[in-house]
């Protein structure tokens, strides 16, 4: 199984982030993994993606051509990279930010209310590690203990205080149950 | 050794360098690898050694010159623009036989162009961007692992051959993460330099390091030593992957982050029952000429990728020699060839009867 995975948002909600804590982990789960960045000249509002493949295989092109999921952080990613998911693929979106639907009735749709969620645990920054919860879940991508490790291996010591409520936020993710 | 790290290319050029030898670095900041030097900067203090951010790319390879004649392993990286800039330097070091790595991640074009990846510079760097008759080592990687394997390489060779060594990766393959493992391909080597310019200690006479010679037998002189070193190169250092190549119905040549697309094309090709073959130049030059004698007449028809308009190909071609169809297919501005392009492509070559 190759997990293709294309994160997509505004600049500044962590998209980028989001892919390096998938590929950290996955990496300690003995994965094979790749992560591109959108290097262009991004900004803070500007819009942001990044590739992340995962699997058991040795990675070909760290490009996708074809999603397995696509992680939707606002309308303008959602619209843009639709149609790159496969038939029978994931569509995460957070519906606090994307009030559309995507146009494909051939994908599983999952509409979470992360940036509400993260809100009420005190920080919008944790609106991603929600989604990553709910992507867990869907697809077993990494472990709880794994995705702990990431974030002490990327997040700088002085965010390390962050680290409970972030494992909050993917349980509650996780727990969401999707309409 | 044995753990894996996720690193970006440009931080693992940089890394690999340091566990290299390498103690000097010059360079001036250009997205995308503008990691590199960053990575250096936080490091080289630590190992005692010495970053400079130079005024401009012509103040950062004369820099260069110098610790390369002072026989030191030493380092550059740039991209496209900024390393048209350093031409003249590097002419000057391929003539006065320095040896020293310079990274070229390479950056859509022409003029300032844009940040976006491409591989557009390929004549610039393997047919000589600079002035004079002389050759580059040009290294391609494809991943970050062999991004490290490949620059440690560089440094053995450059010292080996005492000549200037380009690593030529594509913005991906800079800004990327993937996992590396330092593992030892190869030991670092430690060359005996009696030419470098390191003081007499009034024991000898003195080392001369020029790339300036006013007589034309003596230049010719010099010209054709090169060319003699030149040709040992391409005897001895010549790195290719040939990949599923035996009986394929289409050879596919690319080099870099292109050639990966490439590899899932081959497994697309193979479930509809065709046989792809990939010949992957790992040095640009020496070009890998005889694996396309070697298979010239396997296929059905050869086809190059490039993230260009169509540069390496020319190579293929001369190597082809005319025995066998060379189609090109190739996106320019920062885009990528897109798989399923490479894939009906591949299809229309295999159909031909």
């Amino acid at each position: 199984m190759m997990h293709q995975i294309i994160l997509a948002g505004f600049g500044g909600q962590g998209i980028l982030s989001m892919g390096h804590f998938i590929a950290h982990a996955a990496l300690l789960e003995g994965k094979n993994v790749s992560w591109l960045p959108s290097y262009g000249p991004e900004k803070r509002g500007g819009t942001a993606n990044c590739h992340v493949i995962v699997g058991d295989e040795e990675v070909g092109s760290p490009i996708i051509s074809s999603a397995t999921v696509l992680i939707a952080m606002n309308q303008p990613s959602l619209e843009k990279f639709e149609s790159s998911v496969e038939p029978g693929g994931i569509i995460i979106t957070d519906k606090s930010l994307v009030p559309v639907k995507p146009s494909r009735s051939d994908v599983r749709l999952y509409e979470i209310p992360a940036t509400e969620m993260a809100y009420e645990l005190g920080n919008p920054t944790y609106a991603g590690v929600v989604i990553l919860g709910k992507l867990t879940a869907l697809t077993g991508i990494m472990t709880e203990e794994n995705f702990e490790k990431a974030l002490k291996a990327i997040l700088k010591p002085s965010r390390h205080y962050m680290i409970p409520d972030e494992m909050k936020a993917l349980r509650q993710g996780a727990e969401y149950e999707c309409s | 050794m044995g753990e894996k790290l996720l690193m970006k290319g440009n931080e693992v050029i940089a890394e690999a360098a340091l566990r290299a030898g390498c103690r000097h670095y010059f360079g001036y900041p250009i997205t995308p690898q503008t990691e590199v030097a960053h990575y250096m900067s936080r490091k080289m203090e630590e190992l005692g050694g010495t970053f400079v951010q130079a005024e401009s790319e012509l103040a950062a390879i004369n820099m260069v010159y110098g610790a390369a004649s002072a026989g030191k392993r030493v380092m550059t990286s740039s991209s496209s623009p900024g390393i048209s800039l350093k031409q003249e330097g590097i002419s000057y070091s391929a003539c006065a036989e320095l040896p020293m790595v310079i990274v070229d991640i390479v950056r859509c074009g022409p003029g300032l162009g844009g940040i976006l990846p491409a591989q557009c510079d390929y004549f610039q760097i393997v047919k000589g961007g600079g002035h004079g008759d002389y050759n580059l080592i040009v290294f391609a990687p494809s991943s970050v692992q062999e991004l490290y394997e490949l620059v440690v390489h560089a440094f053995n060779v450059a010292d080996t051959y005492r000549n200037p060594v380009v690593i030529l990766g594509d913005g991906y393959l800079g800004q990327m993460m993937e996992a590396v493992e330092f593992r030892d391909t190869e030991p670092v080597e430690h060359i005996d330099k009696p030419w470098a310019t390191v003081g007499t200690h009034m024991k000898r006479e003195h080392n001369v390091i020029t790339s300036i010679y006013i007589e034309a037998d003596v230049l010719e002189a010099h010209n054709n030593r090169l060319q003699e070193k030149y040709r040992s190169i391409q005897k001895n250092e010549t790195m290719v992957e040939e990949y599923n190549c035996e009986g394929a119905d289409v050879i596919v040549t690319a080099y870099g982050t292109v050639a990966r697309i490439v590899k899932n094309v081959i497994k697309d090709a193979a479930s509809e029952g065709i046989k792809v073959g990939l010949i992957r130049p790992v040095t640009l030059w020496p070009f890998p000429s005889a694996s396309f004698v070697k298979y010239a007449d396997t296929p059905k028809g050869f086809l190059t990728v490039e993230m260009s308009a169509g540069q390496m190909v020319e190579d293929v071609r001369l190597a082809v020699n005319g025995r066998n169809s060379v189609e090109f297919y190739g996106r320019t501005g920062g885009n990528v060839p897109e798989q399923k392009v490479i894939l009906q492509k591949v299809r229309d070559i295999a159909s031909r009867v």
